[in-house]
This record gives structure tokens, C-alpha cells and sequence, in this order.
């Protein structure tokens, strides 16, 4: 059974006070907080197991290659991956993502690796949604190849303008990059249509899915897509670590992205012969103790169960939707409804500043995040220079709503 | 909801926002300046008029946090029909205190110099929001500059 107030036990930084008050953190699309069970299995790591891994014969090096190869099968495990060399950690979702960009431009001069060249004539196509590290890398990559650009635009609500999907992924299209869950604006995508149209026109498929990996089942299968990303530190694990996940058959013929130590097969002078998946994509030593965190994450996130987690926050999603509707002059910037949105809700309020919303709501204990949240092509979509955004976890309750409402309510009392 | 005394927003900064002054363009003028706070998107546009080594006029517009827009109001108050020597001064006093991390060091005289400016204090302690509060007074340093010519000469 759910039991939300249980939950909070488990993370000691919501027992804190700001400001002489009792901590209200709504900035969980930010980073989430982290269960004491993550906090001490870090400590754990490195008072007990550390050691170099893949690397390191003696026992400890035994001990922290088991932990960290252990934490990738937790995490394959977590997203029904088909195979645990399809996971490959990296430091984050930008990373990940920009992982794929740069081993598909790596491509255009490696011989086997042919079907992935992206050159002139050729299209990569994001959405208007996108965060920034969803965007910028694709850029990068069309800069880099002579590729063209391209968006799926949103509309007044917040969603993809479906109609144009057609029009904008075409049969020079080869990559169709999106985002599962909004950062910015709380949308769920449909990402059945997405990636049916790219695979119709022989498309590859990057989902960011670093908001919807900890709120709800993640199922690499299902999804359908080439590609997905996320990040360790959004779901209850340590910063540091995120996660490239890739179908086989594609990482066993991509070339590398960084070069370095234990990515290689055998090395002379004369060249190099790289290591099969995940390894290959894996240059350096890698972040261990970060890693086992985030596999604890996802133990302590399985026990709870992930279907719970979803069921929770669109409770929460639905409460905090009804009830910012009766503050006047806010407006909700993405979907106004529960359906197909996560528990992320980005807001303006008539007159007043996000940043100065931000501030005094923090003066009241309360944390939440204001600014373009690093999706500013969604600012200037509406005409906004930035958003206040509230978004919820596992430990979120419905009272903390109900002091972020009243929050609100006290700053435009300030302002009137 | 009454003011917090530690809140950054003192009741001085609201009603300069609310209510801001020498906001409007200014017809004559010797130089026109913008400037752009990219943290929160603030921006202010300001005219100055110089007149035998006083700021004669100064008018702006802009939009933004009320912090940027409060402090561009209070630091026209208090610069206008200065000289441009005594606004300069003040100017370095004010980014001296935005500087302080919360801590004003600043002498006593200096600290009633700034007179209403010294509400911003408490922004010193949120590096985030120092920019907001300099903008103006960056702007008004900039607009002096090039009106009397001293960032123009090699």
C-alpha cells in the first residue's frame, strides 16, 4: 500500500527547515531528493568496496566490478531492456544524448558504419518542447554534417501539432529526436505515433526520457524507439550518472564517442580495435559509486513500484491542477487537463515576475523553480520570458499543494 | 500579508515598483543605452541629458523582476540633478553593497548616501538576483560614459 507519509521518513532533507519553516520541495523535475538507502549505500561503496573496476584482480576490485555491473542489470532490468550490454552509463542525459549525435557524425568517416550517415539533403527533426540538451546536440550535429534542422511545433496547449508530424518527418529524415514528458510543460507525448512515422520513413529514434523515467513504468520495449535517455539524479539516485539505452544490433556498429581506457579491444601504435557495447561507449572510469547509487534507487523505487508512483502523481497532478484554477490571473502554461501530462506544472501569474514568485515563495519554505528551465524556445513560444514550475515525486502530498496555493496567493497579495 | 523584515522585498522596493519614477522617454537627450539581464530577462532602456557636469535628465522604460525595475526607479531618484561625479561615486558605493554577500561593509556616511538603495541589501545575499538590482545602475554608468565621451576616447 502507497503510503505517501512513510515515504517522507525515508528522505531525511524534507525533515529540514528554510527560512524557520518546514521545507516545501516542488522542484523534484530539478532534481529529486535522495532516500536515506542511496545516501548509505555511497557510503557504503567507499568504506567497504572501492576499487578501480574491470581492472583491479584483488578482491575489492572484484567487489566494486560486481556492484557496478550489478547496478547495470538493476537499471536494464528497470526499463525491460532485452540485453544488459544495451545500457551504457554516462553522466547524465545530455551526455547520453549527445553520445548519439557524435557517434552518428563519428560514422560519417567510419567504414562499416555507412548507414548512419547524416550529410546534405538529409534532416534531423526535434520538437518545439524540447529541453535544451535535446536540442543544442542536433544542432550541433546538423552544423557538423550539413544536415538541415528541423521542429515539430507545439500548439496553444501544449502539444505537438500532430498534423505536421507527416510533413516535418520525411523520407530524408534520419533522426527523430523527442521528449517523452515535458520539463517544461508537463506533456506526455504519443510516443507510439512518433516513432511509427520514423520507422516508416527509416528514421532513427532518440527519446529523452529523463522526466517520465521516475514517474512511471519505462519499458524500452514497448516504446519502440532506437534510443533512450535519461539521468540517475531526477530518479532518486546520485548527480553523476545517467543512462544511454540502445538497441544492440545499432551500438554493435556504431563507432566510439569519447576515446580512452577500457573502451578499446587491443591498441598499437598503429590503431585501434574498440570494445564490444556497452564497454565501447564506457571511455574512462566510470562514475562506480554513483552508479551503484542509482541501481539503490531503483531497488528502493521497484519495491514501491512504479505503477504506484504514476497512480500517486496523477492524483497529485489532478489536485494541484483543480486548485491552481481557482487562483486568479494564473495561468497554467501546457496542458490544462490531467490527461496524458505528468506532475510537472509550469505557471505565470498576471503581473508578477517568475523570479520574484520564486523568491518569495521560497521565503516561505517553499522551493519550486523559475526561469525558461532550459526549454526556452517553449518561453518564447507564448510570448513569456519565463515560467514558475512546480513539480512533485514520490514524497510529494497534497498539503504541500495547498501551501504552495496559498503561497501564491500571499505574494500577489504583496504585489496588489 | 505583512513584510518580513529579512525578506528581500522590502515594502521601499514594492512601492518603487509599483509605483516607479523617472519612467518615460526623454524627448532631449545626450545618449541612450540598453541593457539586458539574461537570468531573468530583464531589460532597460535609458536617456540621460548632461548638462555642465550634472545628470540633467534621466528617463527609462524597461520590464523585468521588481528587483531590476524597483532599483532602475530608485537609482534615478537619487542621481538626477546630481553631478556626474557624485553619481559614479554612489554607483561604486551601490556595487560595493550588492558585492557584500550580505554583509555591508560600507561606512556609515556612504550607507546614508545611498538613502532608499540601501533596501537592496538583503539582494546581496542572492548572487541569482544581484544582476537585477545592478541593471539600472549599470545602465545609468554606461549612458554617463558615452554622453560625456569617456568611453569613446582611444
Amino acid at each position: 500500500m502507497f503510503d505517501v507519509e512513510v515515504i517522507r521518513k525515508d528522505f531525511p532533507i524534507l525533515s529540514r527547515q528554510v527560512h524557520g519553516v518546514p521545507l516545501v520541495y516542488l522542484d523534484s523535475a530539478n532534481t529529486s531528493q535522495k532516500p536515506q538507502v542511496v545516501l548509505d549505500s555511497l557510503t557504503d561503496y567507499y568504506t567497504r568496496h572501492n576499487a578501480n573496476v574491470a581492472r583491479a584482480v584483488h578482491t575489492l576490485g572484484s567487489e566494486a566490478t560486481m556492484l557496478f555491473e550489478g547496478a547495470r542489470d538493476k537499471v536494464a532490468r528497470f526499463i525491460n531492456a532485452p540485453r544488459r550490454d544495451e545500457v551504457i552509463f554516462t553522466k547524465n542525459s545530455s551526455e547520453a544524448l549527445n553520445l548519439v549525435a557524435y557517434t552518428l557524425s563519428n560514422a560519417t568517416t567510419t567504414p562499416g558504419a555507412e548507414r548512419f550517415r547524416v550529410g546534405p539533403g538529409d534532416n534531423i527533426v526535434v520538437t518545439e518542447m524540447e529541453h535544451h540538451s535535446n536540442i543544442v546536440p542536433w544542432q550541433l550535429l546538423a552544423q557538423r554534417t550539413g544536415a538541415e534542422f528541423r521542429y515539430i511545433p507545439i500548439d496553444d496547449e501544449g502539444r505537438l501539432v500532430e498534423s505536421l508530424i507527416d510533413e516535418r518527418v520525411d523520407e530524408r529524415t534520419k533522426v527523430l529526436a523527442f521528449v517523452h514528458q515535458s520539463n517544461a510543460l508537463g506533456t506526455v507525448n504519443n510516443v507510439e505515433g512518433l516513432v511509427t512515422r520514423a520507422k516508416a520513413v527509416g528514421a532513427l529514434t532518440v527519446i529523452d526520457a529523463s522526466q517520465s523515467a521516475p514517474h512511471r513504468p519505462l519499458d524500452v520495449q514497448s516504446l519502440g524507439a532506437d534510443f533512450v535517455a535519461f539521468t540517475g539524479h531526477k530518479l532518486y539516485g546520485p548527480t553523476g550518472v545517467g543512462v544511454l539505452w540502445g538497441r544492440y544490433e545499432l551500438l554493435a556498429d556504431l563507432p566510439p564517442f569519447l576515446g580512452g581506457g577500457e573502451m578499446i579491444e587491443t591498441v598499437d601504435m598503429s590503431g585501434t580495435t574498440f570494445a564490444a557495447p556497452p564497454h565501447r561507449f564506457e571511455a574512462g572510469t566510470p562514475m562506480i559509486a554513483e552508479a551503484v547509487g542509482l541501481g539503490t534507487a531503483i531497488d528502493y523505487l521497484t519495491a514501491i513500484g512504479m505503477d504506484q508512483v504514476q497512480t500517486h502523481e496523477a492524483q497529485l497532478t489532478a489536485y494541484a491542477l483543480d486548485a491552481l484554477a481557482q487562483v486568479p490571473a494564473l495561468r497554467v502554461i501546457g496542458p490544462s487537463t490531467p490527461v496524458d501530462r505528468g506532475a510537472t506544472i509550469s505557471f505565470t501569474i498576471k503581473g508578477i515576475h517568475p523570479h520574484d514568485v520564486s523568491q518569495l515563495l521560497d521565503e516561505q519554505g517553499i522551493a519550486v523553480r523559475a526561469g525558461h528551465h532550459c526549454a526556452r524556445p517553449v518561453c518564447l513560444r507564448y510570448g513569456i520570458p519565463a515560467t514558475t514550475r512546480a513539480s512533485f515525486g514520490i514524497y510529494t502530498t497534497t498539503s504541500e499543494i495547498d501551501t504552495l496555493v496559498a503561497g501564491v496567493i500571499k505574494v500577489q497579495e504583496m504585489f496588489s | 500579508m505583512s513584510v518580513n523584515m529579512d525578506s528581500m522585498y522590502q515594502q521601499i522596493i514594492l512601492d518603487h515598483y509599483k509605483h516607479p519614477n523617472h519612467r518615460g522617454e526623454l524627448a532631449d537627450f545626450d545618449a541612450e543605452v540598453h541593457h539586458v539581464n539574461p537570468t531573468c530577462g530583464d531589460e532597460v532602456t535609458l536617456r540621460i541629458r548632461v548638462a555642465d557636469g550634472e545628470i540633467a535628465d534621466l528617463g527609462w522604460t524597461g520590464e523585468g523582476c521588481s528587483i531590476s525595475q524597483a532599483s532602475t526607479s530608485v537609482m534615478s531618484d537619487l542621481v538626477v540633478g546630481s553631478s556626474v561625479t557624485d553619481a559614479l561615486q554612489l554607483q561604486e558605493k551601490f556595487l560595493q553593497l550588492m558585492q557584500s554577500q550580505g554583509h555591508n561593509d560600507l561606512a556609515e556616511d556612504e550607507t546614508e548616501a545611498l538613502e532608499d538603495a540601501i533596501a537592496f541589501e538583503g539582494v546581496s545575499k542572492y548572487p541569482a538576483r544581484v544582476k537585477c538590482a545592478l541593471l539600472g545602475w549599470m545602465a545609468m554608468k554606461s549612458a554617463v560614459a558615452s554622453a560625456t565621451g569617456a568611453g569613446d576616447k582611444p
